[in-house]
């Protein structure tokens, strides 16, 4: 038994429970020191995993907690225990969680220090690493929904962490109730899995499908049928909780959340938990082509919508959600055209700059005294020569310029897109377009934010705490040189291996114009955005203001989502809602009670305190019964 | 001495009380109500002492005697109470005492 591999979400576990049950009564650094340093030994512990993981012969580790439950169906039972696993594919996931979980919450203890319930805000961190981990080291499926609906639950408690604030708690019950659709869906895939295969453990899964695939079963239109459907139903949970095309719209509103949340939780972990499942779920993914072709299709509508939305958004933290989206679209595309390592890597790089973005964006939040609007920042690269640079850095590293991580993962997605049989030259266009919007919708954060004079007139608040900037130098890091890291995976996907090869050629100029796309859009920005960049604040006739017109508006609201599903759900339910106020149903009950009301009325009437009433009933009575008894 | 036939005895008493119950019910006035009460009392003493002299019996005057105290009884309460409700609601119309109603 491995007790390192074991104990690892145990750490952080019981973090969450010494701050959740103190409190307050645990002074700052005491609480930042418990969830912090829980948070070091997790890095720690995943990186000895590492090392011991790449040291075993077939590189999985497997480790048996206790037994939970058993289910059984008619092809029989079978256990589902509370059993770890890490393979190739794990390994990333506990890397990405611990490390940059470690950095963002080094981060936190000092971001939300003068919060006063900064040790309720620590323990949801940390109870968020918990569930995450379990969710990747899940060896079962239904232990992987465990993990699934915690951290569902986490993102829930920390997006209306400030639930003095009624927007916020709206802005999180929205995050739940939209994930939980996607989850609702994932369960019955779930259900229907387990009902064709008779199993849940993830490994015996993908191996009888594999199995079922070879023996060409598909053959057998009832089983092939099943299939797509559990990877249709799947899909819908991936789609839910990475905020790809139909359930996208609870990402933005999730900025609500403490900054560092926003990091953790909505850029680098949890909303690449649908990834994750679908990389998990390859086998049964790979046996239904349609979903692949639609998992292809949603990451690319995805990514083309959120990278137009983002052009359009004035709040830097909208800026950055958006820009989320479209890289899980970019990590989705991957998957559906089977380029599962390339998805996998852009991952655990985008995790990387996208934390760092986030963090930046936080400190430069907070030296503008909770200033968001990107229209009221401008000239920070002066004022705040720190941040920006690591801003820089983050951005460079979006828009995949070459050298950094961004571009080997992102150039690995697009080299595997032409010649794919599940996506194709169109999806490659869309990914390039993709590209471009994000080297200008980049460009113009940049440009808006940290060019020309400033905006503002309070003075920068500055945050020189050591471990807050070694937090993002380390990220910084990560994010220029992360490409570097080796990362195979062919171990967990051997069997995409033997796909057979594609027909299409590609043409030489591909990987050219991959590369220079984000340039041309540099240079398309550097003209298109000049007031943006040389703005100055003595032309005083001329201030700075977002462009207001009907389409950017609608651009800005994410493209009408919002309105449309306002229009289709919410307000024929409320609708309904108000035809039945006074609960239809209800009132067949209330038969009873009228009934009832009906007797006490007439009742009431013969009880009238007249004495001489009560005097006549009484003689008639008594004729009554003598007429009785004498006939 | 001519016999008065039970069954002529029994209708005089019948009808005396009828007449007094119809009175009590019919009339609003607590004091002929209570004149009615007495009225079937005696409806009552006629049939006891009818039943007395057919049956050539002592017990049906004995009976009378006994229903005059408690007629008597009975009246000086029922004034008491009468005058009481005169003080009180300055009204003798029974259908003012309806305050026990459900």
């Amino acid at each position: 038994m491995n007790v390192l591999l074991a104990s690892l979400p145990f750490y952080p576990f019981l973090s969450f429970l010494l701050l959740i049950v103190f409190g307050k009564k645990l002074s700052w650094r005491l609480a930042a020191t418990i969830s912090v340093s829980s948070m070091a030994i997790s890095a720690l512990v995943s990186a000895i995993l590492l090392f011991e993981l790449s040291a075993t012969k077939n590189q999985v580790m497997t480790v048996n907690l206790w037994h939970w439950f058993e289910l059984s169906n008619a092809m029989g039972s079978s256990d589902v225990n509370v059993r770890f696993y890490l393979d190739g594919l794990s390994a990333v996931m506990i890397s990405v969680v611990t490390g940059v979980g470690f950095l963002i919450h080094l981060f936190a203890a000092i971001y939300m220090k003068s919060d006063a319930n900064f040790s309720r805000f620590m323990a949801y961190m940390n109870l968020f690493i918990v569930a995450m981990l379990i969710l990747v080291l899940a060896d079962n499926l239904a232990l992987l929904y465990l993990g699934w609906e915690g951290v569902g639950l986490c993102s829930f408690l920390l997006i209306g962490f400030w639930y003095q604030e009624p927007s916020n708690v709206l802005a999180a019950r929205k995050a739940f109730i939209v994930t939980r659709i996607g989850d609702t869906s994932m369960a019955i895939g779930l259900l229907l899995l387990f009902n064709s295969f008779g199993q849940l453990n993830i490994e015996a899964v993908t191996v009888l499908a594999e199995q079922a695939n070879s023996l060409s079963a598909r053959t057998n239109a009832e089983s092939a049928d099943n299939i797509y459907w559990i990877a249709l139903l799947l899909l819908g949970g991936a789609v839910g909780k990475s905020a790809q095309l139909p359930l996208q719209t609870w990402l933005p509103d999730a900025m609500a959340g403490p900054t560092p949340v926003s990091a953790l939780i909505h850029a680098a972990t949890m909303v690449t938990a649908g990834v994750y499942l679908i990389a998990r779920m390859h086998g049964i993914f790979l046996l239904a082509p349609e979903v692949m072709n639609y998992v292809a299709w949603l990451g690319a509508l995805t990514l083309l919508l959120a990278g137009i939305a983002a052009l359009a958004q004035t709040d830097i933290k909208r800026v950055l959600a958006y820009s989320t989206m479209s890289q899980i679209g970019y990590m989705m595309l991957a998957l559906g055209a089977g380029a599962w390592s390339a998805g996998v890597f852009h991952l655990m790089t985008h995790a990387f700059f996208k934390a760092l973005l986030f963090l930046t964006a936080g400190a430069v939040i907070y030296a503008l005294h909770h200033q968001q609007n990107l229209f009221k920042m401008g000239g920070l690269l002066k004022k705040l020569p720190f941040e920006s640079s690591l801003f820089i850095i983050g951005l460079i590293c979006l828009m995949a310029l070459p050298g950094t991580s961004g571009f080997f993962s992102k150039e690995a997605i697009i080299a595997q897109l032409w010649s794919s049989d599940t996506a194709g030259p169109m999806l490659w266009w869309c990914a390039i377009l993709g590209a471009l919007l994000t080297s200008i919708y980049s460009c113009r954060l940049f440009f808006l934010g940290f060019l020309g004079k400033a905006r503002f007139n309070e003075n920068v608040q500055l945050e020189k705490s050591s471990l807050l900037r070694t937090s993002l130098i380390i990220l910084a890091l990560l994010s220029l040189f992360g490409g570097l890291i080796p990362l195979d995976l062919t171990l967990v996907f051997s069997s995409v291996m033997n796909l057979p090869l594609a027909q299409l050629t590609e043409p030489t100029w591909l990987h050219t114009v991959a590369i220079i796309t984000p340039f041309i859009g540099m240079v398309f920005s550097w003209f298109y955005f000049k007031s943006y960049r040389i703005y100055h604040l003595a032309s005083k006739e001329h201030i700075l203001q977002p462009n207001n017109g009907r389409f950017v508006v609608f651009c800005r609201q994410g493209l009408g989502f919002d309105g449309l599903y306002k229009k289709l759900f919410i307000m024929p339910y409320q609708w309904l809602a108000q035809i039945n106020k006074n609960d239809i149903f209800d009132q067949i009950m209330m038969l009873n009670s009228w009934y009832v009301g009906l007797w006490h009325d007439a009742l009431v009437l013969v009880q009238n305190g007249s004495l001489r009433w009560y005097l006549a009933a009484f003689g008639l009575a008594i004729m009554l019964l003598l007429g009785v008894s004498l006939l | 001495m001519t016999s008065i036939p039970l069954f002529h005895l029994l209708i005089l008493s019948s009808l005396l009380f009828a007449i007094g119950f119809i009175g009590v019910v019919a009339r609003k006035n607590t004091l002929f109500m209570l004149m009615s009460l007495e009225v079937m009392l005696n409806a009552v003493g006629v049939a006891f002492i009818g039943a007395g002299s057919v049956w050539q019996q002592a017990d049906g005057q004995v009976m009378f005697i006994l229903i005059l105290t408690l007629a008597a009884a009975e009246v000086a309460v029922g004034l008491a109470l009468l005058i009481r409700m005169q003080k009180k609601y300055r009204s003798l119309d029974i259908d003012v005492l309806n305050q026990m109603k459900g």
